[in-house]
């Protein structure tokens, strides 16, 4: 791979002003395909979910999955947006072999939703992220490429395809150019995809889950000179697979951008693949006016053409929006404002909603999640949500802390077994042996060590300087690996020396 | 020749009733008339010997047992090769589908094996229905019982000659633009191409989905209501088809049989007809007419100023849905594989190779030919000036049904514009070929049904020619109404059914 030269972020940011434009396919959790009665399970043995519809067998026609187009009614109105009153499926004509029919079904000029829009939140500022349609399609099959070192279809001898996948319905959501939002607009792209990913688990619509491929994001970036008034040549960075990686691609792509037209090249409208471990993009096939899908209607189905009345029925059951549900979460918890924009930065708002269903306080919840999970989080690369650790645990370990079985300090252990896989919190207590010593036979004899070692400390204290008996709880603590009870040691320190 | 083959269904359906015939003997009584006659005329590409004698055998014990599923239950069929069928190959007249035996079957199909139809095979057809003369199949041409150096029509040739012949009493086509009714018209055949949404199209291998219908080849106008009405009505695995019940077909045929037109306004279109059509034709259509008249019936001219832009639209529509239809057969999933030797790029072949050898070396040249103007067509920068514009056209045709429709209950025409032409004639000019289908193509871009059964034999030649009825959609019981008591006047004018007339083909050699 060649060297890429990049600008850095805060040069790029001097001469030029970046466009986002986000493509998100959200996979949908119905019980069948697209066009077919098909289970849709994640994760069975490759082809046995297929039937002669979603395989494209000769003859075979699709017909429309009614469940798929309240959901995409449903998000299209939790986006804001219109809904057709009456729309077509289209035919994209490609050859691929992971696509049965040759042509993708899918809308083209007649979405199911289209005019919409989303408020997101980045760094206690509001973007309004313009959505210019959702529209239902079905996904492809997946190709696995074999005998070649990366698993690219680059140096494999040969190709195995699993149509499982193939007629799963896909909501695509489309975002109009986002503009204005400069040096924040890797922090906006990763914003607007937690927050509609968010929607969408609120929607109840999709699994969600970024790493199994059933939210998958497209990143488009142009960059424009200071002050232009049209945008310049964008690139596709294609399946961004997890919020982190949105934003770094966002910036990746800014900076590579401005480093080409900073030496006076063009930049090339492409398909770009995002390399997860390297951090980079590579280009992919070249996108141009040149590549023709030959769009009609397609002729095997009817117009989907849903009335006012079942559109205000699902309306009906949409979740109370983001903005609402804060302004409620916050008086319910008794947060200040800085409490829950940082919840809401560090991507941790559902996670402490969650904790606190689960029985643990609001502090508590909050605490947990924005300081000893967020760190962590940060050291392995992950978002948050990601760390390994579920919300119910950490409402456990916090009743594990308030029962005193054991203290803060031991927690951080219970979490790191938790993320090692090693049981729940209370048998991770159990087989680290991490439970506080409050028995005072071991215990005292702990502290009369600790005196014994000490007898100037001990001699202040008996000269009524109780504030020294820190010093001799901490060569307790140490003594006793962390897992003293530290209010009975001081206790016993006092009662000894008095 | 058996006597029970010139019998039609209906008769068979009593003889079978009445216990004076078995369906295996029926059954075996068509098997032979194959083996006997098939070498010549080519109408099958595949015979299910032991399938069709099983499913009578099954039939006659049903009988026994006095538990039928339908009024056909025993009457053997043959079955288009474009309609997939499980356990039995199904190429659609295709080289690129050789050998494909599908694993489920069409829902007519369904409902043939579901009221105890034997299947005798699958007849032979235009690769993937393109053409007018079954000289397009890749499987060899079916040749016309009337002459076995003329074409049968096309693409449902093998259908319509394997009634004529008498080798089946029963028939599946498929129309998307006269494959039913022109092969019917110049093989002196019934044929029908049911309202569009009126018959289930699942498991029909699409050519242009928006035009394709399955519909009845039979010998009587009764046949094709008895069929219709079996293969009719609502199927939820085909979005398109009406939700509505099927007219009373047979009732209707039984009706009209009677003869008493008395009331019916019969618009003749005066775009279907005069240049361009045989004077032979011509004189057959003018004497049904009179027939009808006779009948009680009132004629009025009406005028479907669009009809003449119906060829151009057609070939417009047709080859895009075509060229996206066909862009599944790359050898990935099932049919031809064709690995080629060396790569242009030098490395091993690609899929991509794999797909251009195998299209390449499995497709004929009019299905290269319609792919290719489909493409075109449907390329940005063009979509609006063909498909789009071919679209605005459609609804000008369907609007000139309407008119035509509010002055007259149904419209006739000749179905065809000539008589049966010789193999080879018209195969290396397309566009002559596809005049043939003037007459037909405007009942599909409408969606409404159409009939065609025979008007007689063209003086100039002696060969069979059509008369067409259209009425509006979901009124196909009108067609039954006319094209019964049409039936019933000619015959008495004639002495018995046209195809009395026909050779009897015994003895020939291929």
């Amino acid at each position: 791979m060649s060297t890429v030269t990049l600008r850095s972020f805060e040069e790029t940011l001097e001469k030029y002003d970046p466009a986002l434009g986000l493509e998100v396919h959200v996979e949908l959790n119905t019980e069948s395909k697209m066009f077919c009665g098909c289970p849709t399970e994640f994760g069975a043995e490759p082809n046995t979910q297929v039937c002669p519809t979603c395989l494209g067998l000769p003859g075979a026609m699709p017909v429309v999955n009614r469940k798929a187009v309240e959901s995409a009614i449903r998000i299209g109105l939790a986006l804001n947006c219109q809904i057709a009153e009456w729309c077509r499926f289209a035919r994209k004509n490609y050859f691929y072999p992971d696509m049965p029919k040759n042509f993708q079904t899918s809308q083209y000029d007649e979405p199911i939703a289209f005019d919409g829009w989303m408020d997101v939140e980045v760094g206690g500022e509001t973007y309004r992220v313009e959505i210019e349609r959702a529209h239902m399609e079905e996904d492809t099959g997946k190709s696995l490429h074999v005998g070649g070192a990366t698993g690219r279809i680059h140096g494999a001898d040969h190709s195995l395809v699993d149509y499982n996948r193939a007629g799963i319905p896909l909501i695509e959501i489309v975002t109009r150019p986002i503009v204005g939002a400069g040096a924040k607009a890797p922090e906006v792209a990763k914003a607007y995809v937690a927050q509609l990913r968010q929607l969408i688990i609120a929607l109840g619509v999709s699994d969600a889950r970024m790493d199994q491929g059933s939210i998958r994001a497209d990143v488009n970036l142009s960059l424009a000179p200071t002050g232009a008034d049209r945008l310049g040549t964008r690139t596709e960075t294609k399946n961004v697979n997890s919020l982190r990686s949105v934003e770094r691609a966002v910036r990746y792509e800014m900076q590579r951008h401005a480093a080409i037209l900073d030496a006076g090249g063009t930049i090339l409208q492409e398909t770009r693949h995002w390399h997860e471990d390297t951090g980079i993009t590579t280009s992919g096939r070249e996108k141009s006016d040149a590549e023709d899908y030959r769009y009609f209607p397609e002729p095997d189905l009817v117009p989907v053409a849903p009335t006012r009345e079942w559109v205000e029925e699902l309306r009906a059951t949409l979740p109370e929006n983001p903005t609402q549900k804060r302004a409620r979460l916050q008086a319910e918890w008794g947060f200040t404002d800085l409490e829950m924009r940082d919840t809401v930065g560090a991507g941790a708002l559902a996670l402490v909603e969650e904790t606190i269903a689960a029985g643990a306080t609001p502090q508590a919840a909050r605490k947990w999640w924005l300081s000893e999970l967020a760190r962590r989080a940060n050291d392995a690369g992950v978002e948050v949500a990601e760390v390994g650790v579920t919300p119910a645990q950490v409402a456990e370990v916090q009743r594990l802390v308030d029962a005193g079985t054991i203290n803060d300090k031991l927690a951080r252990q219970v979490f790191d077994g938790l993320i090692a896989g090693e049981g729940t919190p209370e048998e991770i207590v159990a087989s680290r042996g991490l439970a506080v010593v409050s028995d005072d036979g071991a215990l005292g004899a702990a502290v009369d060590k600790a005196i014994e070692a000490n007898p100037d400390v001990a001699q202040k204290i008996r000269d009524g300087k109780v504030a020294a008996a820190g010093a001799l709880i901490g060569s307790v603590m140490k003594e006793m690996r962390g897992q003293a009870d530290a209010g009975r040691v001081r206790e016993l320190i006092l009662e000894k020396l008095s | 020749m058996n006597d029970v083959l010139t019998r039609s269904a209906a008769e068979l359906a009593d003889l079978l009733a009445t216990g004076e015939l078995t369906s295996v003997a029926l059954t075996q009584a068509c098997l032979d008339r194959i083996g006997q006659v098939d070498d010549a005329v080519h109408a099958f590409l595949h015979v299910d010997v032991e399938g069709a004698l099983a499913e009578a055998a099954a039939s006659d014990e049903r009988r026994a047992n006095g538990d039928l599923l339908s009024p056909l239950d025993g009457i053997p069929i043959a079955v288009k090769d474009v309609l997939v069928t499980v356990g039995l190959p199904t190429t659609c007249g295709s080289k690129i589908l050789e050998g494909w035996v599908p694993p489920y079957d069409a829902t007519v199909v369904r409902r043939l094996r579901e009221a105890g139809l034997p299947i005798l095979g699958k007849t032979n057809m235009d690769e993937f229905a393109m053409g007018s003369s079954t000289e397009h199949s890749a499987y060899g041409p079916t040749r016309n019982p009337w002459d076995l150096d003329r074409i049968p029509g096309g693409s449902g040739g093998g259908s319509a000659a394997a009634v004529a012949a008498f080798e089946a009493p029963l028939a599946l086509g498929t129309d998307t633009g006269g494959s039913i009714r022109q092969p019917g018209a110049v093989t002196g055949t019934v044929g029908v191409k049911p309202t569009y949404g009126g018959v289930s199209r699942y498991g029909l291998v699409a050519m242009a989905n928006s035009l394709d219908q399955v519909g009845p080849v039979t010998r009587t106008v009764l046949d094709s209501a008895l069929l219709h009405e079996l293969i009719g009505g609502h199927d939820p695995l085909d979005s398109t088809s009406i939700d509505q019940p099927v007219p009373a077909l047979v009732e209707a045929a039984r009706q009209g049989a009677t003869g008493d037109l008395t009331g019916l306004r019969v618009g003749v279109i005066t775009e279907l007809g005069g240049e361009g059509y045989q004077a032979g034709v011509l004189a057959r259509f003018q004497e049904s007419l009179d027939l009808l008249v006779g009948a009680g019936a009132e004629v009025v001219e009406v005028s479907c100023p669009s009809f003449v832009h119906a060829l151009a639209t057609y070939y417009l529509i047709m080859p895009c849905e075509a060229s996206s239809n066909l862009a599944k057969f790359d050898a990935m999933r099932y049919g031809l594989r064709v690995v080629p030797e060396a790569a242009a790029h030098g490395g091993p072949p690609s899929a991509e190779d794999v797909m251009r050898a195998t299209r390449d070396a499995g497709f004929g040249d009019e299905v290269k030919r319609r792919i290719i103007l489909g493409t075109y067509a449907l390329s940005s920068g063009y979509y609006d000036a063909y498909y789009g514009q071919a679209q605005k056209v459609r609804t000008l045709i369907s609007r000139d049904f309407e008119a035509a429709f509010a002055q007259a209950d149904v419209l006739v025409s000749p179905t065809a514009p000539t008589t049966a032409f010789r193999l080879g004639e018209k195969l290396d000019d397309p566009l002559a070929m596809y005049l043939n289908d003037l007459a037909t193509i405007p009942a599909n871009l409408a969606g409404v049904p159409g009939i065609s059964l025979p008007s007689g034999l063209a003086d100039e030649d002696g060969l069979p020619a059509g008369f067409q009825v259209l009425a509006p959609a979901m009124a196909d019981d009108r067609l039954y109404r006319v094209g019964a008591a049409l039936e019933a006047l000619l015959e008495k004018k004639w002495g018995g059914p046209l195809l009395a007339q026909a050779p009897v083909l015994d003895g020939v050699q291929a």
